[in-house]
């Protein structure tokens, strides 16, 4: 980001007052950059237009790799290393590795989604966030608009955000 | 948006805002702790440091300090380690299923249950590392690890072996999906802490969370995939453990119904264990607007409902082992019901299937003394369970000259309590240090179910 970057921020006491905000400025065509919520709010990813996220086929695609390497391993120790006979079965007993695969897949499916989801959204230890406002992990929500990514000048942004119902616009440089 | 049906009980009362629910659990992490809470901390620091000497006698010593005999081979360590397991199963249970099954009343207790999940399964953990007699070697007995002896590996056709893998599992995931809830109510402790040093320490805790839409939206999709692995994980964990008995060939543990019967179990010890906590949490932090007594009359209804799975289960046993017509099988029930071990039985009984009837009457159910001593009433029950099923199945064994008895020793009885100060130092620490209600999820449905303000 080039020196300067101003925002508008519009402060929201309601989720319900939010999201039909968010659908009147997008219809006027404000772009919106964020909407930052303390909690989650049911609905919103279709109000800013965000696509489903894919995490659940990272889910799947970790998960199938646990199985893989879950059976290949079993295999591979007791099939093909050291073969022996235990209680009369097979060197490569099936039934006996079906525990243990089903460990191993929820468990890549499990951390591999977390890790992803941890890497794409940039939350980690260290990580600093971003904050335009505190109020946004107590009870306010806050619409962040880039002036600098519309063709509209501050005063009619404030004046649409007011009218859709924000309790304040302030303005922050970061 | 979603607004509930009037006949509903709201499941915020005391007409709460997003903030007051801000200010009540994150108060509670920045204030100095109470009297109250340092008197339970120095008891439970004192039970884990007697603990601790138990368990440092019986690392020097060797597992011979147990009671255990040729006969009865495994008595206390394991009933204690699948007791504890079973507990654990609430946490998943509160916050998975009821999550896949949208109960939001699930919302105010899974914070609290989920990290009582993780400090069971801890706990459950010490017995089979201690009963290794040597721990530090435990790494090439029970992982598939490379080693001197040109690599044989451990056996996977062992129940005991897929209890390794089901049981880390179960904790990692657990502890994932519980980190997860937490790190927006990090974030909010970070933004209001007013010292250096827990700015510091919340700030690293909450991974940098800035609230932004498209990260909630992962978020949810996280924790809904998250609820889905874990809700077949927490079946199959208990199904595992009654593997370790199901799949041999002693009579009383070789049975069919046992997978189910002990997650029925579990379920049902867990949630007796989250009862007994969360009543004294609710009342020392004063929560009574955030667990209401709907709250504790529905996790009663799920006693009532596990609790008689259970009995059915109890009874099927016996019926089974009467109409299998193997001598030896009905002989391992009349032993258990009728034999020396015949107190341990009608305190099962009692505790397990009797006493949870009496939730059926509304009075007992939304009463909080009743429910406290019941709740302790049932883990005392399920503790017998474990010990019924192990010990009485072995101590007659298949040669008579070789019948025993198990008495446990000091040491026996110190492992145990080891594990109960071990519980409740890290559960006093969670509650001092970590928002006991998680502040997020109950702040989104505060517009929809929280009970309104009367002079609106």
């Amino acid at each position: 980001m080039s020196g300067k970057t101003d925002y508008i921020l519009g402060v929201f006491d309601d989720e319900d007052i939010l999201l039909s905000a968010i659908k009147s400025v997008r219809n006027d065509g404000l772009k919106i950059h964020e909407v930052y919520s303390p909690f989650p709010v049911h609905g919103i990813d279709d109000f800013l237009g965000y696509k489903r996220s894919r995490l659940s086929i990272v889910a799947f695609m970790f998960g199938l790799l646990g199985t893989t390497l879950a059976l290949a391993m079993q295999i591979g120790m007791m099939g093909v290393d050291w073969p022996m006979i235990i209680g009369g079965k097979d060197f490569i007993p099936f039934p006996s590795f079906i525990p243990v695969t089903f460990e191993l897949t929820v468990l890549f499916a499990s951390f591999g989604m977390v890790g992803t989801f941890f890497v794409i959204s940039n939350l980690k230890p260290w990580g600093k966030a971003k904050i335009f406002d505190k109020r946004i992990t107590d009870d306010k929500h806050i619409m962040a608009i880039d002036l600098s990514k519309n063709d509209m000048d501050y005063a009619s942004i404030s004046k649409l955000l007011s009218a859709n119902g924000a309790t304040e616009v302030n303005d922050k440089t970061l | 948006m979603t607004s509930e049906s009037v006949i509903r009980e709201p499941l915020v009362t005391g007409g709460k805002t997003v903030h007051d629910v801000t200010e009540d659990i994150s108060s509670r992490v920045e204030e100095k702790p109470a009297k109250l809470w340092l008197i339970a901390m120095a008891l439970s620091l004192g039970m884990l440091t007697v603990g601790v000497y138990c368990v440092a006698t019986l690392l020097w010593e060797g597992i011979g300090m147990w009671g255990l005999n040729k006969t009865v081979g495994w008595a206390w360590d394991i009933t204690n380690f699948v007791w504890w397991v079973g507990i654990g199963h609430a946490g998943t249970l509160i916050s998975a299923v009821l999550l896949l099954f949208r109960q939001r009343w699930r919302m105010s207790i899974n914070r609290a249950a989920e990290a009582m999940t993780i400090f069971a399964v801890i706990c459950a953990l010490q017995f089979p590392i201690l009963h290794m007699g040597r721990p530090w070697l435990g790494f090439y007995w029970a992982l598939p690890l490379p080693n001197t002896f040109g690599s044989l590996w451990v056996n996977f056709n062992s129940p005991l072996l897929w209890d390794v893998f089901a049981i880390s599992t179960y904790f990692s995931v657990s502890l994932v999906f519980w980190f997860i809830g937490l790190i927006p109510d990090f974030a909010t402790i970070r933004d209001r802490a007013t010292n250096k040093v827990s700015a510091t320490i919340y700030g690293i805790l909450s991974f940098g969370w800035d609230g932004a839409a498209r990260t909630w939206s992962r978020y949810e999709t996280v924790a809904l995939v998250l609820a889905g692995l874990a809700t077949p994980l927490v079946l199959s964990v208990h199904t595992i453990v009654s593997f370790d008995f199901a799949t041999s060939v002693i009579p009383g543990w070789h049975t069919t119904i046992f997978p189910p019967y002990f997650v029925a179990g579990a379920i049902f010890s867990g949630f007796a264990m989250v009862l007994t906590l969360l009543l004294i949490t609710r009342k020392v932090y004063k929560l009574e607007d955030y667990i209401t007594i709907q709250h504790i009359e529905l996790m009663n209804i799920v006693i009532i409902i596990t609790g008689s799975i259970v009995g059915v289960a109890y009874i099927t046993e016996l019926f089974i082992a009467w109409y299998s017509g193997v001598e030896a099988e009905q002989y391992a029930f009349l032993n258990r019901v009728s034999g020396p071990y015949w107190w341990a039985y009608a305190s099962m009984m009692t505790c397990n299937v009797l006493s949870p009837q009496l939730f059926w009457f509304r009075k007992i159910r939304t009463n909080l003394a009743a429910t406290f001593v019941l709740s302790i009433v049932v883990n005392i029950g399920m503790w017998f369970e474990r010990f019924v099923i192990i010990v009485t199945s072995l101590h007659r064994d298949f040669l008579p000259s070789s019948w025993a008895m198990f008495y446990p020793t000091r040491y026996d009885v110190g492992v145990y309590l080891f594990t109960f100060g071990l519980f409740f130092t890290t559960f006093f620490l969670f509650a001092k240090f970590f928002p006991v209600i998680n502040m997020a999820e109950v702040k989104s449905i505060i517009k929809s179910t929280g009970e309104k303000k009367v002079a609106e």
